[in-house]
């Protein structure tokens, strides 16, 4: 964002031109580009090197992983043997939901094994992330708007809301997990007798309100900085023209505070995706809130490489969501601002 | 342009970050090896320095137990590795140093329900032969949940089980069967309270009370060969008992939430006749200010058909890598670990249950700690959780369906056929 909409309002003179830094002499140009090039590829190596073993070796690693069997026990020893090549088996445990039976063969996996949840996993999971993410833009949008006016006290009110933000999520789990018992603060204070974390939906929804209260200030934050890269000027002129409030929302607010809201949006998606601690403290996974997070952390425990499968389709499940944000999202974004440029000159 | 060029890369590193958080786990999962045979017989004869790794010392007993240890034993120093007071985190940890066969987790407390993966991937040292340990006078549950294929794996350290906590003040006798306890709830009717409570929210603790309920009735989740022997009468009647008793109201509602706190806590505010709980309750319950059974709380073993029932084996066992250079000095420390005067002081420092059955009948002991007697009954008619190297599987498969079963949502027949059918297609 600061590339689009930095320079161009606030700051006068820097529009100036990009060519100022290195003044060339002529002559030695090439050398110095030349030795620039190499000097780079030398101040890159090491990043490269660090993304290649904390990114690119963990993943290949994984993907390698995934086609392999878990150990399985020798009946005449009781003990474990390896596995072996076991092709797209663990993937199709997954997907097609196929364990394999006793006699050698596959069946439906029953209920009680972790490859029967995997569609009821990914539902949820997304279940979550696109009631969690709604709630929080909403929200986050409200509480920007306040912020981002002057008013007595607006840093406290700032500090304020970014207190749940500055929480770990295990502790906010266990808070909401203290609210919502039997004999706890929510079911006091309306005095219900819900069982918040005993049953389906109540439970989802204390996920979904603990999510909420922990991220909405994260949201918040973010489209209060694409809030605040939008010059007063342009409000003053639309209240000269005789805008309605509305009007300005509508016409400046949206449309400037897209690109801000649209990372802020891709962010909180890719990480609502991979929600974990919050289902797994609060609910422990029960009552139909087990997501794919959830679901990987079981399965490390019962065998390695079917566990890698499955982070493997997580790992494209969220790639592909990524990249439909980007392509489709982002080029609307992509659009709306070449068009508005257009129009200026 | 601008802006697609600006997201992308932030969404891939976004995908990256995400998806590196998720294989971390599995990065270490390459070489599982079978056998160990070699290992096992290496380094018998070794002394030296050697390393016990158990989780969270909270009670400090540990530390001065090694300490007494290290001034008899100048040459063979042990070195406490201290981990988290997470048993996951705790479990994860061991299978991380077991693979990468480091010699220097040489002594390490593994959870009972742990020596049975660990002794198939032959990580643990058999206590056979010439590494052999006197067990004499250990109470047999604690061995059979240290053993694998009658081989046993670790040494027995410490010790637990259920427990009945009852109201004296509302129950005159307590009861000794479940039919009986049932019996009695009219009179936490009368008095507007919930009748029992165990552990039934879907986690560990419910595995526990779903197998204590099955075993408690004859039957069995797993049958002596590994193999679930889940669709019998006696399994079912046993999981039908919970499953009536919430229908019923006699367990409130509300206990379908409830984890060992949060149950102890129900107990403690007088909102419960009877509770099935592990011995940590008594002295909370009798020393807490805001608890009201203080001077009003009685102590049975669990209920079951006929007679005592069948509780479910805590506790933790000692166990040898198979990786350490000294054996010798390992099988020594172990030993130490199972010395009556180490269980005493375990009992009275750290209200470890022994394992060794005598000091169940210690006066001095009993004056202590006053459950001692009740658990006694609880641990020798204490039949360890299903002891098998797929245990996370079959604790999940349990879980998964014997929390609808209890909720109503689930017929007793089919939660118990598709706990079987689970079991079988992930134990080979």
């Amino acid at each position: 964002m600061a590339t689009e909409l930095g320079p161009t309002p606030v700051k006068k003179p820097a529009s100036g031109g990009p060519e100022i830094h290195h003044a060339p002499k002529g002559v030695g140009e090439d050398n110095v580009i030349a030795s620039q090039g190499k000097w780079a590829s030398w101040l890159l190596a090491p990043t490269i090197i660090a993304l290649a073993v904390v990114i690119v070796y963990p993943i290949i690693s994984a993907i390698v992983m995934s086609f392999q069997a878990d150990a399985g026990l020798d009946p005449a020893t009781g003990l474990f043997t390896e596995g072996g090549p076991a092709g797209f088996s663990n993937y199709v445990n997954w997907i097609a939901q196929q364990c394999s039976s006793p006699d050698g063969g596959t069946v439906a996996c029953p209920p009680g094994t972790l490859g029967s949840q995997f569609w009821s996993a990914t539902a949820t999971t997304f279940f979550f992330t696109v009631v969690t993410v709604a709630l929080e833009t909403v929200l986050g949008f409200w509480m920007a708007m306040i912020m981002a006016r002057t008013f007595k006290g607006r840093s406290l009110v700032r500090a304020a809301v970014l207190v749940p933000w500055a929480i770990p999520t295990a502790v906010t789990a266990k808070l909401w997990l203290f609210i919502f018992a039997f004999e706890g603060i929510a079911n006091k204070l309306f005095n219900t007798t819900i069982l918040w974390t005993g049953s389906e939906w109540p439970a989802k929804w204390a996920v979904i309100i603990a999510d909420v209260w922990k991220t909405t200030p994260f949201m918040a934050l973010l489209i209060l900085a694409g809030l605040q890269m939008i010059p007063a000027e342009v409000y003053e002129a639309a209240k000269v023209d005789g805008a309605t409030a509305w009007q300005r929302f509508r016409m400046i607010t949206l449309p400037l505070v897209k690109p801000a809201l649209m990372v802020a949006i891709l962010f909180r998606t890719l990480d609502a995706l991979r929600m974990f601690d919050l289902p797994y403290i609060l609910t422990g996974g029960a009552n139909n809130t087990t997501t794919l997070s959830i679901l990987v952390i079981n399965q490390i425990r019962q065998g390695f490489n079917v566990a890698a499968a499955l982070s493997t389709i997580t790992f494209i499940i969220i790639f592909l969501v990524a990249f439909i944000f980007v392509r489709f999202l982002g080029a609307n974004v992509v659009e709306q601002q070449t068009g508005a440029s257009k129009g200026k000159k | 342009m601008k802006t697609r060029n600006y997201l992308l890369p932030v969404a891939a590193a976004g995908v990256l970050a995400l998806s590196l958080s998720a294989c971390a786990g599995g990065g270490g999962g390459g070489g599982t090896t079978g056998g160990g045979g070699g290992d096992a017989a290496a380094n018998l004869d070794g002394r030296g320095p050697i390393t016990y790794v158990q989780g969270k010392d909270n009670s400090n007993v540990v530390r001065p137990l090694i300490e007494k240890w290290n001034a008899a034993h100048p040459n063979e120093k042990v070195t406490f590795k201290e981990q988290t007071d997470q048993a996951d985190q705790q479990h994860d940890d061991l299978v991380q140093n077991f693979q990468a066969k480091n010699a220097n987790y040489d002594v390490v407390s593994v959870d009972v329900v742990w020596t049975a993966e660990f002794a198939a991937k032959g990580w643990l040292q058999p206590l056979k032969d010439k590494m052999a340990l006197d067990t004499s006078g250990m109470l047999k549950p604690t061995l059979d949940a240290a053993s694998y294929k009658g081989t046993l794996y670790a040494a027995p350290e410490s010790s637990d089980g259920g427990i009945l906590y009852y109201r004296k003040d509302l129950v005159p006798t307590p009861p000794k069967t479940w039919d009986e306890m049932m019996g009695m709830c009219s009179i936490a009717k009368a008095k507007n309270i919930g009748c029992y409570a165990g552990q039934f929210s879907k986690y560990e603790g419910l595995t526990v009370n779903a197998s204590e309920a099955i075993n408690s009735f004859g039957g069995s989740v797993l049958d002596k060969d590994g193999k679930p022997s889940l669709n019998t009468e006696e399994a079912k009647a046993g999981l039908n008992n919970l499953v009536k008793a919430y229908a019923d109201g006699n367990i409130p509602k509300e206990a379908i939430t409830y984890k060992e706190e949060e149950s102890r806590q129900a107990f403690q505010d007088g909102k419960l006749l009877f509770l099935r709980n592990w011995p940590y309750v008594y002295n909370l319950a009798t020393t807490e200010g805001s608890s009201k059974v203080k001077n009003v709380l009685g102590m049975t073993a669990l209920p079951g058909k006929d007679g005592p029932g069948a509780s479910s084996l805590g506790g933790h066992s000692a166990g040898m890598s198979v990786y350490s250079k000294n054996k010798a000095t390992a099988l020594d420390f172990l030993k130490f670990l199972t010395t009556e005067e180490t269980q005493k002081f375990f009992a009275t420092q750290g209200s470890l249950a022994p394992v060794l059955t005598k000091l169940y009948d210690d006066k001095e002991l009993v004056a202590k700690l006053p459950y001692l007697p009740v658990l006694k009954t609880s641990i020798e008619n204490a039949v360890p959780r299903p002891v098998t190297p797929f245990y996370p599987a079959v604790t999940k498969a349990i879980q998964d369906n014997a929390y609808p079963a209890i909720k109503g949502e689930k017929a007793v027949d089919a939660a118990l056929s598709d706990m079987q059918k689970s079991i079988e297609t992930q134990s080979k």
